[in-house]
């Protein structure tokens, strides 16, 4: 793989990145919403764990912090599933696939090696996003944007363990 | 009407990180790898384009900033935990939702096992609050804040150090 892809039909990652920023910015104007998604995450958990057992999640202090409901966040999740299921169905980029590119020349086409990987990896990620209090979208873009100390540590941070991760796993690749 | 907002949001946000390629495992993993930035340059471009709308619209008092409390404890560890699991799922939360809608389902594991990683830090929230949490508590930091720069001239700082980087990046072609 390399960055040059001469048959690919995307987007300018520039032209995109700045429409982004201007959705962002035309974000925070009208629904005073600043983006961010792992909170999202803690909230789903607690409506899930709200189903098998509402006294526990009633019991936890974090619970109490960020209430387990629908919220504008919520609903910005989901529709960044629409917009790119959307997008991917109407320019014919859809791939339904189980084990992606890079990992298949590197691990094989396992799609269960993947599958373990991939959750291990989502645990320690949320664990992690939610120590540090955000993850690449709320410190990352808003943090980031409002020039917010903690956006610069967090992003450093998550590139430093993100990039030390990826070369064991790519070793002299 | 703030779940309409929400949605519309998301979808728009979402086709453009679908047109660009950046909710791709291959173009996350090869930033992580320093080989393909392209997933640094949507991310920058969009920081530096929302920064200088939402000061101006700062300016003019027509919108609220939201800073985040600067915890070294909480965002160095927890960044760098979070940066681990980066690497071996190949999506970020907002990410792995997108890679999802564009059929790349090993994204579900890695949803699935965000599910768990936040539940699991809601049982241990009271005793890291008190801990790790609570180290390197610096309250509502700014950048411009910290070095002493007008919030314009911080702006400009930063506008210049991306664009730096960006030709940086298509000088080596990255």
């Amino acid at each position: 793989m390399g960055p040059k892809y001469p048959k690919s039909k995307a987007w300018s990652p520039y032209a995109a990145g700045a429409l982004a920023g201007l959705l962002l910015a035309l974000s925070v104007l009208v629904a005073g919403s600043y983006f961010g998604a792992s909170t999202t995450f803690v909230r789903s958990a607690g409506l899930i764990e709200q189903v098998v057992s509402p006294g526990h999640v009633d019991s936890l202090e974090y619970f109490a912090k960020e209430v387990p409901k629908i919220d504008w966040q919520f609903m910005f999740v989901i529709g960044i599933f629409l917009g790119s299921l959307v997008s991917s169905l109407s320019s014919g980029t859809f791939r339904v696939q189980a084990v992606p590119d890079a990992w298949r020349e590197r691990f094989g086409a396992n799609p269960a090696t993947r599958a373990v990987v991939a959750f291990c990896g989502g645990v320690i990620a949320m664990f992690g996003a939610r120590l540090a209090g955000g993850c690449p979208s709320g410190h990352g873009l808003s943090g980031l944007a409002q020039m917010a100390l903690s956006g610069y540590v967090a992003l450093i941070c998550f590139f430093i363990g993100g990039v030390f991760v990826a070369r064991i796993l790519y070793r002299g690749r | 009407m703030d779940l309409v907002y929400g949605l519309v949001t998301g979808v728009l946000f979402g086709l453009l990180m679908q047109k660009s390629e950046v909710l791709r495992y291959d173009r996350q993993i090869g930033a992580l790898r320093l080989k393909d930035m392209t997933i640094v340059k949507f991310m920058l471009t969009a920081v530096i384009v929302a920064m200088a709308g939402i000061y101006a619209l700062y300016d003019l008092n027509l919108v609220k900033l939201s800073i985040k409390g600067a915890s070294l404890g909480g965002q160095i560890l927890g960044g760098l935990i979070f940066g681990a699991g980066w690497g071996l799922l190949g999506y970020c939360p907002g990410t792995s939702a997108g890679a999802l809608g564009e059929g790349r389902w090993d994204a579900a594991w890695g949803i699935l096992g965000m599910l768990l990683g936040a539940a699991v830090f809601a049982e241990m929230y009271t005793s890291l609050k008190n801990t790790v949490l609570a180290w390197g508590d610096l309250g509502k930091l700014t950048l411009p804040g910290v070095l002493g720069l007008g919030n314009w001239v911080a702006i400009a700082g930063i506008w210049v150090l991306a664009l730096v980087l960006f030709w940086w990046f298509e000088q080596k072609r990255l």
